[in-house]
């Protein structure tokens, strides 16, 4: 579709030129890092059982907050309405700005790696495929709500409460599935293992890929 | 009191009756109905926060009215308003600029979205016809307040819209400014385009008025032909009508 | 008027009710009179489930139609739903208590109400800061038949999830056949219940009604 392609076109051009979002992003991923180990204490044997829980609730609670943004240029500039009168299949826009928030999720999960790696001394080379199957799957889930209940709460005063009161149960089975096959991942156990719980992502993908492309047209109303 | 003028019976672009819009129990409009026929310029007065914006957001969709009916373009408005959204622009309070791109970068993004062609040289024309074409590639974030207003109504150039609602166009512009939006809005109507201008000021729009309309307390307190009234007779019933009878000379 | 009916059917059946539950239902071996609030529980959860059901079905109808009727209906079914799933995990959880030592030990399927619990007050929340009616509905309307489709999904999740570390406990008449006398005793309960979230349903649609009839 043109005119998704163009949403996260003009959304990656706005990025680029302010870095707002991303430079913000990454820096929080840093702090989460550093206020992680300060709650679970100087233990390295901690750290490491509770990884694939922590990288997870990194991925989510930065998640929160980019997803949060996904239509703050659009209020910003006062563009809202723009779209809304955009005559045409709505859903182009949903996936343009799904898209944005999936690579804005992809470089943040890629700075929580390596700064994870470099600083607990961890090696995750060798379960880098496997490592990135639950990654994309669990992003796609994340995002695709996210994206949904980020246009939602856009026009509201109190966004900023709302998003994670809507977004954080309606991920769990996300959070389930993607902790466990993660952690199966990280153990060094083949994807097979986890293939009940990949399968689970998959389909909570498609369920919720399908309601927010089914429901954003009318989440975009004045 | 109210004045009302029939309209003759051609294409009629808007067709709104008894809209009524309500936020709790205070009425914002309260009974709104009005015509226009393509072609036809429509200047809607009223002072500041009577619902002028609110009804012109009505009139392009944005907002659903309370009660009340609305045809676009022969369309019910209400129950398909994506069947008339692409007749509809609109020039607001917001310009729907985005800021940290160049105008042809918006310009380029607008047309997509609204699913026209967006070749280079075409998207270039329209920033000369509103003279913003020696700015093309600045970062929109440095323009004035007038040169946004231009970068929306290339946008509007570029479009296939035949209904234009424009809310306080003027405001902000100088005298050079305002002469050629007017000129602008000639030609919009020449094209067989209808327009509707919401404004408090009334020097600055009525040029391009056919009619002539005075939003007052939620309803339509008058709607004249434009030439039927000189600008004394405007001025006075404007005083009157919405300013409300201790103001009247 | 049919409300009303509906309360008084209500009533009875819940006495109904009780007395089935406490005077004809047997004493359970093992777990001994606690277990009789698997009476209350079960059909809880049941009439929850109901609730949801028409949430879904009111969110759909309101995208479909935009008549405001539908979205009372969700409004209408969401706030006992709520209700419901809240004396789900409260009956459940001091079930638990005598057998498991402690409130809560993230039991599957309390788990699973746990956190459908939070999605429909997550959906009043929204629905409390939204004054315009359109947009309230359209935004709940999204919540709700996410909601809904994701109840499957957590439940599987959750289930799983606590495969994983622990035998699913038993919380459920599931465990071993059914005998008759608590089979009635939890068919009466569960009618009862139903009889009474529809009350409850009736009047709220009543007084939303009457709010937007007051508003507009």
């Amino acid at each position: 579709m043109r005119r998704a392609w163009i949403v996260v076109w003009k959304d990656v051009l706005s990025e680029r030129r302010s870095k707002e979002s991303l430079n913000a992003l990454v820096f929080f991923s840093i702090l989460l890092l550093f206020v992680f180990q300060f709650a679970l204490g100087p233990e390295r044997a901690r750290v490491e059982a509770a990884l694939p829980g922590l990288l997870w609730l990194g991925f989510i609670l930065s998640g929160l907050l980019a997803f949060g943004r996904t239509f703050l240029v659009e209020r910003e500039n006062d563009c809202w309405e723009g779209l809304v009168l955009t005559p045409g299949d709505k859903s182009a826009i949903y996936v343009g700005k799904l898209a944005g928030n999936v690579l804005l999720m992809a470089v943040v999960e890629a700075v929580l790696l390596v700064l994870f790696a470099v600083f607990f001394g961890l090696d995750f080379t060798g379960v880098l495929p496997g490592l990135s199957l639950v990654l994309a799957l669990g992003t796609l889930g994340l995002a695709s709500v996210g994206t949904l209940f980020g246009a939602i709460t856009a026009q509201m005063r109190a966004r900023e409460l709302l998003l994670p009161v809507l977004l954080l149960p309606a991920v769990v089975p996300i959070l389930l599935g993607s902790v466990s096959a993660t952690q199966t991942v990280l153990l060094g156990q083949p994807l097979a293992e986890a293939a009940a719980w990949l399968k689970l992502l998959a389909a909570a993908d498609v369920v919720y890929l399908v309601v927010g492309l089914l429901t954003f047209e009318f989440v975009l109303e004045g | 009191m109210r004045e009302r003028a029939a309209s003759p019976a051609f294409d009629l672009m808007v067709q709104a009756e008894h809209l009524r819009k309500t936020y709790g129990p205070t009425p914002v409009l309260d009974g709104v109905s009005l015509e226009l026929g393509a072609g036809q310029g429509l200047t809607l007065l009223g002072p500041n926060g009577t619902g002028k914006t609110t009804l012109l957001r009505i009139l392009a969709t944005l907002l659903r009215p309370t009660s009340g009916s609305l045809r676009i373009a022969g369309a019910d408005a209400l129950k398909e308003p994506e069947a008339v959204r692409g007749a509809i622009d609109m020039v607001g309070h917001g310009s729907w600029v985005y800021e940290d791109l160049s105008a042809m970068e918006n310009l380029r993004f607008w047309s997509i979205m609204g699913g026209h062609d967006a070749a280079q040289t075409r998207l270039h024309t329209a920033l000369e016809e509103v003279e913003l074409d020696t700015v093309a590639d600045q970062r929109a974030r440095t323009f004035s307040a007038g040169m946004k207003r231009r970068l929306a109504l290339a946008r509007v150039l570029l479009g296939r819209a035949r209904l234009l609602l424009l809310d306080e166009p003027f405001t902000g512009l100088d005298r050079a400014g305002r002469k050629w939006l007017g000129e602008f809005l000639m030609s919009f109507k020449a094209r067989g385009g209808a327009l509707i201008v919401a404004t408090h000021s009334f020097d600055a729009g009525v040029g391009v008025a056919d009619r002539v309309a005075i939003l007052a307390g939620g309803r339509i307190v008058l709607d004249r032909p434009a030439a039927e009234l000189g600008p004394d007779d405007l001025r006075r019933l404007y005083d009157e009508l919405a300013m409300g009878p201790e103001t009247a000379s | 008027m049919a409300a009303r009916v509906l309360g008084w059917l209500a009533a009875l059946a819940l006495v109904a009710g009780l007395v089935a539950a406490f005077g004809y239902a047997p004493r359970e071996a093992v777990q001994g009179n606690v277990q009789r609030i698997m009476y209350l529980h079960v059909p809880a959860v049941l009439t929850a489930y109901l609730a949801f059901g028409l949430v879904f079905l009111g969110s759909l109808g309101y995208l479909l139609t935009r008549r405001p009727g539908w979205d009372r209906l969700a409004l209408a079914a969401a706030e006992p739903g709520v209700l419901f799933t809240g004396i789900t995990i409260a009956s459940g959880s001091i079930w638990g208590k005598p057998t498991w030592g402690t409130w809560w030990t993230w039991d599957a399927r309390l788990t699973s109400t746990a956190v459908l619990f939070l999605v429909y007050v997550g959906y009043l929340l929204l629905r409390g800061m939204v004054d315009e009616p359109d947009r309230r509905a359209r935004a709940a309307a999204v919540v709700g038949i996410l909601g809904a489709a994701n109840i499957p999904i957590v439940h599987f999740s959750v289930k799983w999830w606590r495969a994983l570390h622990q035998p699913a406990t038993i919380l459920g008449p599931e465990s071993s056949p059914i005998a008759t006398p608590i089979a009635l005793a939890l068919f009466t309960n569960w009618i009862a219940f139903t009889l009474l979230f529809a009350y409850l349903l009736a009047k709220r649609m009543q007084i939303a009604r009457l709010e937007d009839m007051h508003a507009g």
